[in-house]
């Protein structure tokens, strides 16, 4: 609905508009010379500075995998990020671990995990759904590419961002 | 029903209702819309009532010395409750009975059963196949506890056992529902599962020197409740929720068992058997469930080619015209591995094409006595009755060979068969002036072929087959054809405007109606009517023999 705004009634000195300018002008300079000085410090040189230090705790910065204490990847390609993820930026391809192996107990691994980066949205909900602690939205932001298919994180780069968390739920402990 | 079935009182859950003569409790409740959680219990195998799950209240007519009912002040008996739970699965309803399903005691035996049950699960729910449509999982849900009470160490039973060569058993997540065992004895008659050891250490394995090898193993998968016994191909391939299920038929064979095609994007990940108690019950044979891999193994014709370069289709289709013209005589091998629609259709082609002598191959196996017949063609029933074939199926293509071998045939139109298993030979192939095939598979005759128009697989149309018992299914579409292929009625339909016919035909449905108005047994019919259940459209069943 149209309305109609009241335009303000101003005195004869704010008419001149020269006061404002001159207080505004006076700012200016107020911070010009606090420069010069090296009093202040506005711009942030990114790339070279980062906000990484300023981060807070609960940040969610790109998905990644995680490796345990014991050198396992936690992920047991359940599929439940990849059905939860509302972008559908998840693919995995599940597959066996051999039974030869350490971890034989968990019997299943992804073969191939991959997040399209493009498609994410940093909605974490892959972390919550995840019922291995496998998947934790890390800091990483500055997420690029040059072409579609460099935007796809695969099971390497995931794991390479991801890295070791220890002290997560022991689950599959073949003694219990 | 012929015979008159006494209807009981039966008062459940506080209403009183009928239910004929015979019926089990368990059953009852359900159709009373009470459901009972069970594991043993399936509706086609014997009742060992093992699994507990399905305990309830029940009650008897209290009687006076007389053996009369007490009525109560609302005129109906008054109900004497037995103190005890009772399985339900076990026990038929009789006159007068009391059902309660779920009074505090029944809540309390669920919550304990589910409690037993759990005690040695692995709780490996992350990667066990059968999370998402597990009676443990949905169960624990309803009627069990949040919380686990066991403190001391769980029972280690085998895991990752191969059973026979397409079932993997876990041993720690049975149930002991004895489900598998019954099964192998009383449907599959290869009697080779048991339990060994006692208690807690109770597990389900093999005979001595005998294996699940039997061509129904994969059944027990499905009728396992949960995910002890999984399928070796499937294990481990997709998770149960992706799955999109697709109601269709089996195409292997002649009786069209009714199943469920398991796909995601594209791809078949699983075919499951749907019940239908006219034709394979719940049950299918492993042989036919996992023949899809045949289509899946990337040797699929994608795109139609003319004289063995790639092509697009009206050029192509253009071209098998102008080959078939030039044809001095004619002749077309039908596949009975076609739909009614494909069927009806070819036979239109032939009449435009003034072919006569046209005939399917006849495909004759051994029959297994439990769901597999000697017809190993799905539509045969279907050939002949749209007059694609004759009464023997496959006598004229001698007579094809014949014309073929002495020159008076000059060129074949063949939909779906490879001309090599009907008699032909690479020698015969070559002398063809005019060769063109539909296929979904590469075989010699689409090698020789001058024309190859790539069709779509059964999981790729809809359309409708006539059982050996004169039923009529339909298959259904659970996705888009592979690349470039087109389904077999538009390229028949697409041949037939190329011959100069006019038609409005421009959807499968389209066909059928055009189809019924044609074929006085398919008066009155439309896709839609047919159902998933499919419905004995051939009063006659014909011999199992093709």
């Amino acid at each position: 609905m149209a309305y109609t705004v009241r335009r303000p009634n101003l005195t004869f000195w704010e008419k001149l508009y020269l006061p404002n300018i001159v207080a505004g002008l006076a700012i200016t300079f107020n911070h010009l010379k606090k420069m010069l000085k090296g009093e202040t410090h506005v711009v942030m040189q990114y790339p070279e500075e980062k906000w990484d230090a300023h981060l807070p705790e609960y940040y969610r910065g790109a998905p990644t995998l995680v490796t345990d204490e014991h050198g396992r990847e936690r992920c047991v390609s359940c599929q439940l990020c990849e059905f939860i993820c509302p972008p559908r930026a998840i693919k995995i391809t599940p597959g066996s671990l051999p039974s030869d192996s350490q971890f034989a107990k968990v019997e299943k691994a992804p073969e191939a995990f991959d997040i399209d980066m493009s498609r994410c949205i940093y909605c974490g909900l892959c972390e919550e759904v995840c019922p291995e602690q496998a998947i934790y939205l890390r800091k990483d932001y500055a997420v690029t590419g040059e072409s579609r298919a460099d935007m796809v994180h695969h099971k390497d780069k995931l794991y390479e961002l991801g890295g070791t968390m220890p002290g997560l739920v022991h689950k599959w402990n073949p003694d219990k | 029903m012929s015979t008159e079935v006494q209807l009981l009182n039966v008062q459940i859950d506080g209403v009183w209702l009928q239910f004929p003569k015979g019926t089990k409790v368990i059953d009852a409740c359900q159709q009373a819309g009470k459901f009972i959680p069970r594991y043993c219990y399936h509706p086609k195998l014997s009742v060992p009532g093992n699994c507990r799950m399905c305990l309830i209240e029940m009650g008897m007519p209290k009687m006076t010395p007389d053996r009369k009912p007490v009525l109560g002040p609302d005129g109906k008996p008054e109900i004497g409750w037995i103190p005890r739970p009772q399985i339900s699965c076990a026990q038929d309803v009789s006159e007068g009975m009391g059902v309660r399903t779920d009074s505090p005691m029944v809540k309390e035996c669920r919550q304990g059963v589910m409690e037993f049950l759990l005690i040695n699960h692995p709780l490996d729910c992350p990667i066990c196949d059968q999370a998402g449509e597990c009676r443990l999982q949905e169960f624990s849900v309803e009627y069990g506890n949040a919380h686990s009470r066991f403190l001391e160490r769980k029972v280690k039973k085998p895991k990752n056992v191969e059973l026979g060569p397409r079932v993997t058993l876990d041993a720690e997540r049975c149930v002991l529902c004895s489900r598998c065992i019954r099964f192998m004895k009383e449907v599959a008659h290869d009697d080779v599962l048991g339990f060994v050891d006692r208690g807690g250490f109770s597990t389900i394995a093999c005979h001595p020197e005998k294996t699940l090898e039997s061509n129904y193993s994969l059944n027990t998968v499905d009728i396992c409740p949960v995910g002890a016994l999984t399928s070796t191909d499937f294990r481990f391939k997709m998770r149960v929720w992706f799955l999109k299920e697709t109601k269709s038929i089996d195409v292997n064979d002649g009786l069209g068992c009714n199943i469920l095609i398991g796909s995601r994007e594209g791809h078949i990940y699983r075919i499951t058997p749907r019940e239908n108690n006219d034709v394979n019950g719940n049950w299918i044979p492993d042989s036919h469930r996992l023949n899809f891999k045949v289509l899946q193994d990337g040797s699929r014709l994608l795109h139609p080619t003319v004289d063995s370069k790639k092509s697009t289709w009206p050029e192509a289709v253009a071209a098998a015209h102008s080959q078939l013209k030039a044809a001095s005589k004619l002749a077309m091998v039908v596949s009975a591995r076609l739909t009614n629609e494909e069927l009806y259709l070819a036979k239109r082609l032939a009449s435009a094409l003034h072919i006569t002598l046209h005939d399917v191959l006849p495909r004759v196996g051994e029959p297994d006595g439990i769901l597999i017949p000697a017809d190993r063609n799905p539509n045969t029933a279907g050939a002949r009755l749209l007059g694609a074939t004759t009464e023997t199926p496959g006598s004229q293509l001698k007579d094809i060979l014949t014309g073929v071998r002495n020159g008076t045939i000059t060129g074949i139109l063949s939909l779906g068969e490879d001309l090599l298993e009907c008699g032909f030979t690479h020698d015969d192939l070559a002398k063809l002036k005019a060769l063109v095939a539909t296929s979904i598979l590469p075989n010699a005759t689409t090698a020789a072929a001058h024309v190859v128009l790539p069709g779509a697989a059964f999981a790729e149309k809809r359309g409708s087959m006539i059982n050996i018992n004169g039923r009529l299914q339909r298959l259904n579409k659970a996705f888009e054809p592979a690349g470039e292929c087109r389904d077999d009625w538009e390229i028949l339909s697409d041949l037939l405007s190329a011959t100069g016919q006019t038609h409005a035909l421009h959807s499968v449905e389209d066909v059928f109606r055009s189809m019924s108005q044609d074929v006085p047994a398919f008066e009155g019919l439309n896709l839609g009517k047919i159902g998933d259940l499919g419905l004995q459209l051939l009063t006659k069943p014909e011999a199992a023999t093709a």
